[in-house]
């Protein structure tokens, strides 16, 4: 076995590669650029090699940086994790040039795959479904037209060189056709200076399932089953699973047994995903193979019990599987969350900064339960803006989907992040989604079910009056703690009472406490009683409360008379004051939240750089109005319609704060 | 009707203030009555009420034939939380809540119980001014306050809320306590209003621009916060004094605590940045070190550069300094060190032990602070840490430049712990400028600047070379912050120091 690896890549691969290393006895190497010195997967590894500057082209993808650090520290074999150079044949050519293994598959199978055209062609000759479609060049529009109505409409047209949705049409009659044709090949030509064209079959209800296989040196293939990884935001997973709850055991066999032939057919050895689409009538068609580990792995491991990454290690040090196909038995559920660091309320958009918090649930292995959360990060790191914003994978798993499901809720309303933005109450919603909880999904789940963006959760009654039973018992337990203060008049102590009136997310809800050892019972005008327990004290930022003996996890903030509570992607703010107090509280006029649409708001604390315009000058939509530098980035707001300048607030050089007033349009 | 009837009638009466009309109107501005205010910020039945039945003794424009019991203010004591408390409570809607000679009396009865029996002060302040019909009785009635005002000051705490207008002379009485806050939307305070300015200057302006929540919180500095609405105020009033000890006789209160004392941290290793130019936010390392991340801060919106309030440590009151290199830098100017010495002047004078956070690259440049007084406005600072003689704990987690340095509570200032963490730079000034002044020759040679300025950063930008001086105790881990600034502070539970006795001191003003 190897004496020491190198893990080309950082994150949380690099973390779960060295767990995997270190378990078994291998020694190993991280690589960090300037802006992960202090990184994580560099405090885990024995040892650790600087690369260069933050931007990946400077230090994670410069082959030789990473040959450098490979012949410095002596190591003998190089996992590159995923992204990267993971699928860069040249790279895994460098590495056999100089006798060091690559924990990956051949520099001919990557070759092989690297292409879509070309793999789709192997992928037939393999006997692969593949979708109906013309692999060959296609000269021009008339002949794209000709094509597509031969494949039948709707169709897709596809840059070859394409990903990301860039350079890709839906055409539903020959005219669609045509001017797709024209704009993906421009876009292509622009994004990937590679302008060739195909077109296949537009799958409809498409779901994204792929299947795992892993293949030795010696001839054995094997396929892990699958996973659905419908769950998408522009083609970004957000959530997968396995298996997918869509099929059935024939057609899991099929597939695997395709995927197996198509990595035979091309050499593979090595860990590898082939990817398919799987229509409504369970149609699937191969859409591509990735030749290295997937982000999604740890779901296949949940299920099989297998650690891929030992597996590849083992494979790449020239090792027959031990395994059987027979040998692999997909036990119970499991579902992995990508936690971003994005704002789900401010349209997804990437957040970066410290993390000021980060308390993931605590990991579980238990023979009907476990919880696994792979990361690269911790308390006090900072998420950058150079890399990927994955902060973590939250894995659940458990004997059946929807108790697997019910783990998974658990675990991230119990999941602490602050200081930046994250889609933790994205993720919460979506596995409160009744079309979720049945497995009913496409991979237009996200753009269909949330149309204009993430906006948050409104709790069902039944819940709002559990997080209301909580409220109240925690708030009772609160204002007790107060009256113990030092320098209160004897025997004229203040009494806290039993009856409390609680507001939250636009409900009211009158409420009386009868305190228990460990809990309370809450019960509501109109009768209804919820038994309260949990161990929370004043001051915990998470309350793990059980109502009526059903869990219940609520991340807490101290506010006025009460608390600031967030739950099953819900963020509530509740108040919880004496009947008496109530009824004044009501005598308060709401406050509408001012009309900013006239003002350009400061969006990140920052210094002004720059103003742009003056007062009374008449600005274009996306005209630039200022400059701010934050996190020694300058940041250039522009102005989102046409206006006048009326009033400029800010002075250059000035240090603002989120939401400060810099300029006001007429 | 018995005479046991009468008393209820009586009281019904005084309780109904100027009558349903006048408490629709005020509720319709989205305000409460007085009595309304009392409810929410003392405990529940604990409002004991004097002069109920005071009425005026004016004659004056036919005043005789309206004499409303209680005169426009309600007065008493209670508690909060179970400590004892004085309260007055202007009622708008008796007269405007205008202050005649008998309202001021019942002001001036209970700040006299509060002196002498060692209780806070709260005043909710809601009206129109000086009873004009009274003339100068009215004044008096001022004046009678102030004095109280200036005598209560040091001795027990002085809250007040503006919960309506507060104009002219009456908002001298205000400015004298230790605290005031603001309703926002609901409340003002000039000396003269707009109408006066418009004649006087040609100055337009409306009444919120001029004297509003906003205007004092951000602006004028004459206000340490405003909330939302009267009840959201009330609140966080009752949430202020649980921080408070009763008066200058008394310890800050303590209270049972759910929060490891020797929490580790680990996240505070990585809170100061690589780069010593880039921010980072000062109240997360607050939050961090105080018990339960409970941080009642003053000031918030005015002076960003420097943040001041109340944490508990172990249960017990501290209060906080801290320079925010989010703001300006951090660097100390007019305004951070008028902001800061008048609250380390507010603990000092109420034995609440100080902590000390410094992050500060000097003070501020420029023509228009050296114009507009910062050499003796900075003095406040540094003369009220100087004076301070209560526990004081001082932690340097980077910059620590010039003069700035010796300000912020340091050794030299009789500072009792002064902690800096390893990322600490004590030194006169920044590698930078020091190369500059010291190799004046070298200037245009990169080579021998950058060579001059990586000598000076090896030599001082650190922490070890005032450590080696004893100006720094000792250099700890960010980490263990917590846990040591808890337990230097329970060290000094003890200590006794007095300062030479004096009349009183001459602070710069």
């Amino acid at each position: 076995m190897f004496k020491k690896i190198l893990i080309a890549n950082r994150g949380e691969i690099a973390c779960r590669v060295i767990k995997t290393a270190k378990r078994m006895g291998i020694a190993t190497v991280a690589v960090y650029s300037d802006a992960d010195a202090e990184a994580l997967h560099v405090r885990l590894a024995d040892e650790a090699v600087h690369i260069g500057p933050p931007p990946a082209n400077q230090s994670y993808i410069v082959i030789d940086r990473i040959l450098d650090a490979v012949r410095a520290t002596g190591a003998e074999a190089v996992h590159p994790g995923y992204g990267f150079l993971s699928e860069n044949p040249k790279f895994a050519a460098a590495l056999a040039a100089e006798g060091i293994a690559f924990i990956g598959p051949p520099q001919g199978a990557i070759e092989a795959m690297g292409d879509k055209i070309t793999s789709k062609k192997i992928a037939a000759e393999a006997g692969v479904s593949t979708v109906p479609g013309y692999m060959g060049l296609i000269a021009d529009a008339d002949e794209a037209v000709k094509i597509a109505g031969e494949i039948g409409y709707p169709v897709m047209i596809k840059a070859s060189a394409g990903g990301g949705g860039k350079g890709m049409r839906i055409a539903w009659d020959d005219t669609q056709a045509r001017e797709g044709f024209q704009s993906s090949k421009n876009e292509a030509a622009a994004s990937f200076g590679d302008d060739r064209i195909f077109i296949e079959k537009f799958v409809t209800q498409p779901r994204h399932i792929e299947i795992q296989v892993l293949c030795d040196g010696h001839g054995t293939g094997l396929y892990l089953g699958e996973r659905e990884c419908s769950i998408q935001r522009r083609n970004q997973k957000v959530i997968e699973e396995a298996p997918s709850p869509f099929l059935d055991e024939a057609t899991r066999k099929a597939m695997g047994e395709q995927a197996v032939a198509l990595a035979q057919a091309v050499g593979y050895t090595s860990a590898g995903t082939v990817e398919f689409i799987v229509d409504g009538e369970k149609n699937f068609y191969f859409l591509e193979m990735n030749t290295r580990l997937q982000v999604e792995h740890p779901v296949t491991e949940l299920i099989t019990g297998i650690d891929l990454v030992e597996q590849m290690i083992r494979v790449a040090n020239g090792e027959t599987l031990s395994l059987t196909q027979d040998d692999i038995v997909l036990t119970g559920w499991a579902l992995e969350s990508r936690v971003y660091a994005e704002d789900p309320y401010r349209g997804f958009l990437p957040s970066i900064g410290r993390l000021t918090r980060y308390r993931p649930p605590a990991e579980v292995a238990e023979a009907t339960r476990a919880v696994r959360n792979d990361t690269g990060v911790f308390e006090g790191g900072e998420i950058s803006m150079f890399y990927d914003p994955m902060i973590a994978k939250l894995c659940t798993w458990a004997p059946d989907r929807a108790a697997a499901l019910e783990e998974m809720r658990i675990a991230l309303d119990a999941f602490e992040l602050e200081g930046i933005g994250h889609n933790l109450p994205f993720l919460s919603a979506v596995m409160d989604h009744e079309k979720f909880a049945a497995g009913d999904i496409t991979t237009a789940f996200i753009a269909e079910e949330y149309p204009d963006g993430f906006e948050g959760v409104t709790l069902p009654e039944p819940e709002l009056r559990r997080v209301a039973a909580s409220a109240a018992a925690m708030h009772r337990v609160a204002e007790i703690r107060r009256t113990r203060v030092s320098g209160r008049m004897d025997n004229h102590e203040r009494k806290v009472g039993s009856d409390w009136h609680v507001t939250l997310g636009g409900a009211a809800y009158d409420v009386t406490i009868d305190a228990r050892p460990g809990g309370a019972r809450v019960t509501f005008a109109d009768g209804t009683a919820h038994e309260v327990e949990g161990s929370w004290t004043p001051g915990d930022t998470l309350a793990e409360m059980s109502v009526d003996g059903a869990p219940l996890v609520l991340k807490v903030d101290k506010i006025t008379s009460g608390f600031r509570l967030r739950t099953r992607g819900s963020d509530l703010e509740v108040k919880i004051r004496t009947p008496r107090h109530a009824e004044l509280a009501r005598l308060m006029p709401e406050k509408l939240p001012p009309d900013t649409s006239k003002y350009l708001l400061c969006p990140m604390p920052g210094l002004i750089v720059k103003i742009d315009v003056a007062v009374g000058d008449e600005v274009q939509d996306g005209q630039a109005l200022c400059t701010i530098e934050a996190m020694k980035m300058e940041n250039i707001l522009r102005a989102e319609r046409k206006g006048v300048v009326k009033t400029i607030y800010a002075e250059t050089g000035d240090s603002l704060g989120v939401d400060d007033v810099i300029l006001e349009f007429e | 009707m018995t005479i046991l009837d009468e008393l209820e009638t009586r009281r019904a009466a005084a309780r109904a203030g100027g009558g349903a009309r006048r408490v629709d109107a005020q509720h319709g501005k989205g305000k409460l009555t007085a009595r309304e205010r009392i409810e929410l910020l003392l405990d529940e039945e604990s409002f004991e009420e004097f002069d109920m039945f005071v009425a005026h003794r004016a004659t004056d424009f036919g005043m005789q034939m309206e004499r409303p019991a209680g005169d426009g203010v309600v007065t008493g004591w209670g508690t909060v939380n179970g400590r004892l408390v004085y309260v007055f409570s202007q009622d708008f809607t008796v007269f405007g809540g205008s202050l005649s000679e008998t309202h001021a009396q019942k002001i001036c009865k209970i700040m006299d119980m509060a002196i002498q029996n060692g209780a806070p002060v709260i005043g909710l302040n809601d009206s129109g001014g000086a009873r004009i019909q009274e003339g100068v009785a009215s004044l008096a009635g001022y004046a009678e306050v102030f004095q109280r005002n200036i005598l209560a000051s040091g001795v027990v705490p002085q809250i007040s809320v503006i919960m309506g207008p507060c104009a002219g002379g009456a908002v001298y009485s205000p400015a004298m306590t230790d605290f005031i806050f603001m309703v926002e939307d609901t409340s003002y305070m000039f000396v003269t209003g707009p109408e006066v300015v418009r004649t006087v200057t040609n100055e337009v302006v409306s009444a919120e621009d001029l004297g509003g929540a906003a205007t004092h919180t951000k602006k004028s500095s004459v206000a340490d916060g405003a909330f939302g609405n009267d009840v959201e105020a009330l609140a966080e009033i009752r949430r202020l004094i649980d921080f408070l000890p009763l008066s200058n006789r008394e310890m800050p209160p303590v209270r049972p605590f759910y929060d490891d004392p020797g929490r580790i941290e680990p996240s505070l290793d990585t809170l100061v940045p690589t780069n010593p130019n880039q921010p980072y936010d000062m109240k997360e390392l607050i939050l961090k070190i105080a018990d339960e991340g409970d941080f009642f801060e003053i000031q918030k919106d005015f002076a960003g550069n420097i943040v001041t309030g109340f944490i508990r440590l172990e249960g017990s009151t501290v209060g906080v300094v801290a320079n925010q290199p989010m703001v300006l830098a951090g660097c100390l100017d007019i305004d951070s060190g008028r902001k800061a010495a008048r609250f380390v002047r507010f603990c000092d004078a109420f034995e609440i032990p100080i902590l000390t956070l410094v992050d500060v690259p000097g003070f501020l440049p420029g023509v228009s602070q050296e114009h507009s007084g910062i050499i003796k406005h900075g003095a406040k600072l540094l003369y009220a840490y100087g004076e301070a003689t209560v526990p004081k704990v001082t932690l340097i987690t980077r910059k620590a430049y010039g003069g700035a340095y010796v300000v912020m509570a340091s050794k030299h200032l009789r500072g009792d712990f002064n902690y800096a963490w390893p990322t600490a730079e004590i030194a006169v000034m920044g590698a930078k400028g020091a190369v500059e002044i010291l190799y004046r020759d070298a200037r245009g040679d990169a080579d021998k600047t950058a060579e001059k300025t990586r000598e000076y950063e090896d030599n001082f930008a650190n922490p070890f070379r005032a450590a080696e001086r004893g100006f720094i105790d000792e250099v700890i881990q960010p980490h263990s912050t917590r846990k040591r600034v808890a337990r230097a502070f329970s060290s000094l539970r003890t200590k006794r120091l007095q300062n030479p006795w004096k009349k009183h001191d001459n602070l710069p003003l």
